[in-house]
């Protein structure tokens, strides 16, 4: 069944299985941020993320302001947007079930698709690489933005790991993830934090969205496609688990790629298989520490 | 009126009343507690302990009445906003984050006001801790634990405490050792409230006892009137 599989074929997929597992991981740490604190399940990541490749494009195309620039202000853009949806919608229900965050953060998704599809129509904008151009390696060819890409993202979900198990500002966290009343009655503002905390989930999504903008196009439902698995990715690997949010898309992203090589039938499915055998044998997911 | 210190309470409860939901857990809670001074809130299970210490630390939120420290008034107040008043609160389950070494559960709660204690002092009242620094909160004896939660919330200067049923569940020999550490806090000038059910380590730590049933006070005595009327007492518990 190996025959045919080209070295340019499975390093190929082995690529587009890594770069896909960044945008995996970054997204789903964000989700796991976000779920670990505040018990919200942020359907509404995806539409975020959009928002992050959709003020990219604006930057470039009304202001001229380049990709550089727009990895730096779109995240912040992405981010002020999330604070302010934190505040209006998800505040005043935090006290009642998390169903209903859910379903408020679903609402929300559908609002910013459809505005985005309303004013900008639904196919997709295209948006130039940075850094045209690439390296042959020999056994493959290795464009200088997926490099990049790759790159990037593990410092930033590095980063955002050290910032979370090896800071004060992460202990802080970690203890509100456990108890919130208690980190509040230490004088610490676990409402501001709160606030902070899904603004910088979000933030990451946003940037997710700027490095996929090259490489994806820009469309309003390029979000809501990427959703479903990166779901699959914090189911397997734990909700609420940082590093296991990472590795996990990481890894699904490499099994994924490896899939289309040696069985394409089946790498569309393969996610869900693994999150399947992951619930059956794993309910609490890969990386939780605890069985059941 | 301006608060005074040497006259007046350092807390004054009133007509204090709280629900969880529908159901009213406190109907009406009057007691006071003068600078200095360590009062016990004893009663049955269930009676309405621990919901008057969450209540005053706004950890439940729906409460009426009055709850006056240094004359200021707390209702209203979010919980933060009452720690950096000055009140730090020891939870029943003792709220040890598992995901944290004893030292970050330690250094945890951020310097609210000056003179809290040194990690020197600290290390010497809870010897215990010292040896542990590295361990996870959760691989603590309970004794272990109960002396970290105390010992946490003495760095970042507030001088008031509320303190949770710190003998609960723990053998005599750590009951009677948690006892010593809460009489040097006393020593220290510290003001304490705390919750008991155990009559014998509330006897030997407290200046006065408030009696609570139902959600309600119905009686407060000094330590001196619990030692000869010790039947009244244990008729509340029912003991």
């Amino acid at each position: 069944m190996f025959d045919g599989i080209t070295p340019q074929l499975l390093f190929g997929q082995l690529l587009i299985g890594v770069i896909n597992g960044s945008f995996y991981a970054m997204l789903a740490m964000g989700l796991a941020i976000i779920f670990g604190l505040m018990h919200v399940v942020n359907f509404a990541h995806g539409a975020q993320y959009m928002l992050g490749a959709f003020v990219a494009w604006l930057l470039l195309s009304t202001l001229g302001v380049p990709y550089w620039g727009a990895l730096f202000i779109a995240p912040v853009v992405v981010a002020i947007f999330g604070l302010v949806m934190e505040r209006l919608i998800l505040k005043p229900i935090a006290h009642l079930d998390p169903l209903y965050s859910l379903l408020v953060t679903y609402a929300a998704t559908l609002v910013i698709e459809g505005a985005v599809r309303l004013n900008y129509g639904s196919t997709g904008l295209p948006y130039s690489s940075p850094l045209p151009g690439g390296v042959n390696l020999g056994f493959m060819f290795m464009p200088w933005y997926r490099l990049w890409v790759v790159v990037f993202s593990i410092f930033t979900c590095l980063g955002t790991w050290l910032l979370i198990e090896h800071t004060k500002l992460g202990a802080y966290l970690r203890a509100a993830n456990e108890s919130p009343e208690t980190v509040e009655s230490f004088g610490i503002n676990v409402p501001r934090m709160v606030t902070l905390t899904y603004a910088f989930g979000v933030g990451l999504a946003g940037l997710s969205g700027v490095l996929a903008a090259p490489i994806y196009q820009v469309s309003p439902s390029m979000g809501s496609t990427l959703m479903i698995t990166i779901f699959a990715v914090v189911v397997i690997g734990g909700m609420g688990s940082i590093m296991g949010a990472i590795l996990t898309g990481y890894l699904l992203g490499i099994v994924e790629g490896l899939t289309k090589v040696f069985y394409p039938e089946g790498a569309n499915l393969v996610i869900f298989f693994i999150m399947l055998l992951a619930l059956i044998f794993r309910p609490k997911g890969l990386f939780s520490g605890e069985k059941s | 009126m301006p608060f005074d210190a040497k006259t007046d309470p350092l807390l004054k409860v009133e007509n204090l009343r709280a629900w969880y939901g529908d159901s009213q857990a406190l109907h009406d809670v009057s007691f006071d507690v003068a600078q200095g001074e360590l009062v016990t809130l004893i009663g049955r299970n269930g009676a309405g302990k621990s919901t008057t210490l969450r209540s005053i630390m706004g950890i439940v939120r729906n409460r009426r009445g009055s709850i006056l420290f240094e004359g200021q008034e707390l209702m209203g107040k979010r919980t933060y906003q009452i720690a950096r008043k000055g009140i730090a609160w020891c939870p029943e389950e003792r709220g040890i984050f598992a995901d944290l070494s004893v030292r970050e559960n330690l250094t945890l709660p951020p310097i609210l006001k000056p003179g809290g204690m040194s990690d020197a002092t600290l290390l010497e009242t809870f010897p215990n801790l010292k040896a542990r620094a590295t361990s996870r909160g959760t691989q603590l004896s309970g004794g272990e634990q109960q002396m970290l939660a105390i010992a946490r919330i003495l760095r970042n200067g507030c001088r008031f405490l509320l303190l949770d049923e710190p003998s609960e569940g723990l053998a005599p020999v750590v009951v009677k050792e948690i006892g010593r550490q809460i009489r040097v806090l006393k020593e220290q000038g510290y003001t304490i409230l705390l919750v008991e059910q155990n009559l014998n380590f509330a006897r030997s730590v407290a200046d006065r006892h408030v009696v609570i049933e139902n959600g309600a006070v119905v009686d407060t005595l000094t330590n001196d009137e619990l030692a000869v009327d010790l039947d009244r007492v244990k008729t509340y518990l029912g003991v």
